[in-house]
């Protein structure tokens, strides 16, 4: 195992490539989703408040 | 097929069908991504120039591949929305260029880091590299456009113009590396003849291609929902849409 986490002394390079791409894809995942709640809640608001 | 075009084109529709399409897009866009990594950490051999260091190219090749496939279907979608004026595709250019840009930060840093053990250098100003720096230069551009114009429309079809005329950079991309001497090896998947790769090193890295392109198009359908439904919000079927959503969840 320790020798899988080593990868032939290039474990710092993979890893660190592997872990930033794991960064970018989670937030790429979850901004599209926030963005869309947010839209929704704003213009839900905006109706609110021309209806009243 | 002219009449699925138009309705595709039509804002309910596109919302009723992107919908639809989630699941199956995200679903085997987050199977292939594990899987094709798991495969290129564990079951393929190490290489016997590089060591366990060409594992990096599972992350690096489909990200630098994304890079050049978002920003083509971008300029794509701007030459249709320039000609057509349609809706969707001027959505579509703005929405996608910020996903484009992130993909193209991630084939520049992870080549970086590959070069360090390999060349020696984190950088070097060759084509190849320069010429993925200028994609990443002309992404941000198409979003700082998108930003800096107050109408919506007139914004997105700068930003069109700016895909179109950026587009001229993704050959000299591809074939930076046949055109200039540079560090950067030469192709090994798209090659005429057969690939530069075995088998069992390949096949992860195409499968991991094909997950980060579905997990892409899943996504940008999602940002491109939001800013339809931001560009409409007036209109009535946004309210009825909102509404029936707001009925489903309660």
């Amino acid at each position: 195992m320790a020798e899988f986490w080593d990868m032939g002394g290039y474990g710092a390079y993979v890893w660190s490539s592997y872990g930033i791409a794991l960064v970018i894809l989670l937030l790429n995942t979850v901004e599209p989703y926030w963005r869309l709640r947010r839209t929704e809640r704003r213009i839900a608001r905006e109706t609110a408040r021309e209806d009243t | 097929m002219m009449r699925w075009f138009h309705q595709l084109g039509s804002p309910p529709h596109f919302m009723a069908i992107s919908r639809r399409l989630e699941p199956f897009l995200a679903v085997p866009a987050v199977a292939l991504c594990l899987l094709g990594a798991y495969a290129g950490l564990v079951w393929a051999p190490a290489d016997y120039q590089q060591g366990d260091a060409f594992r990096i190219i599972y992350i690096h090749v489909p990200a630098a591949w994304l890079s050049l496939f978002v920003y083509t279907s971008m300029a794509v979608a701007g030459a249709i929305a320039l000609i057509w004026r349609m809706k969707l595709a001027e959505i579509y250019v703005v929405t996608a260029a910020s996903l484009g840009a992130s993909f193209t930060f991630l084939a520049l840093v992870t080549g970086s880091v590959w070069g360090k053990p390999m060349w020696g250098t984190w950088w070097v100003w060759d084509a190849r590299l320069t010429s993925e720096l200028i994609l990443l230069f002309l992404y941000l551009g198409v979003i700082a456009l998108n930003n800096a114009i107050e109408q919506p429309r007139s914004a997105a079809r700068a930003c069109s113009l700016l895909a179109l005329v950026g587009v001229v950079n993704v050959p000299i991309i591809h074939y930076s590396v046949e055109w200039w001497n540079t560090l950067h090896q030469g192709p090994t998947v798209t090659r005429f003849d057969k690939p530069a790769m075995e088998w069992s090193m390949l096949w992860p890295l195409l499968t991991v291609a094909l997950g980060a392109t579905l997990l892409f198009g899943w996504l940008v359908l999602v940002r491109m929902r939001a800013e339809l439904l931001w560009r409409e919000r007036r209109s009535r079927w946004v309210r009825r849409y909102l509404a029936g959503e707001e009925a489903g969840n309660g």
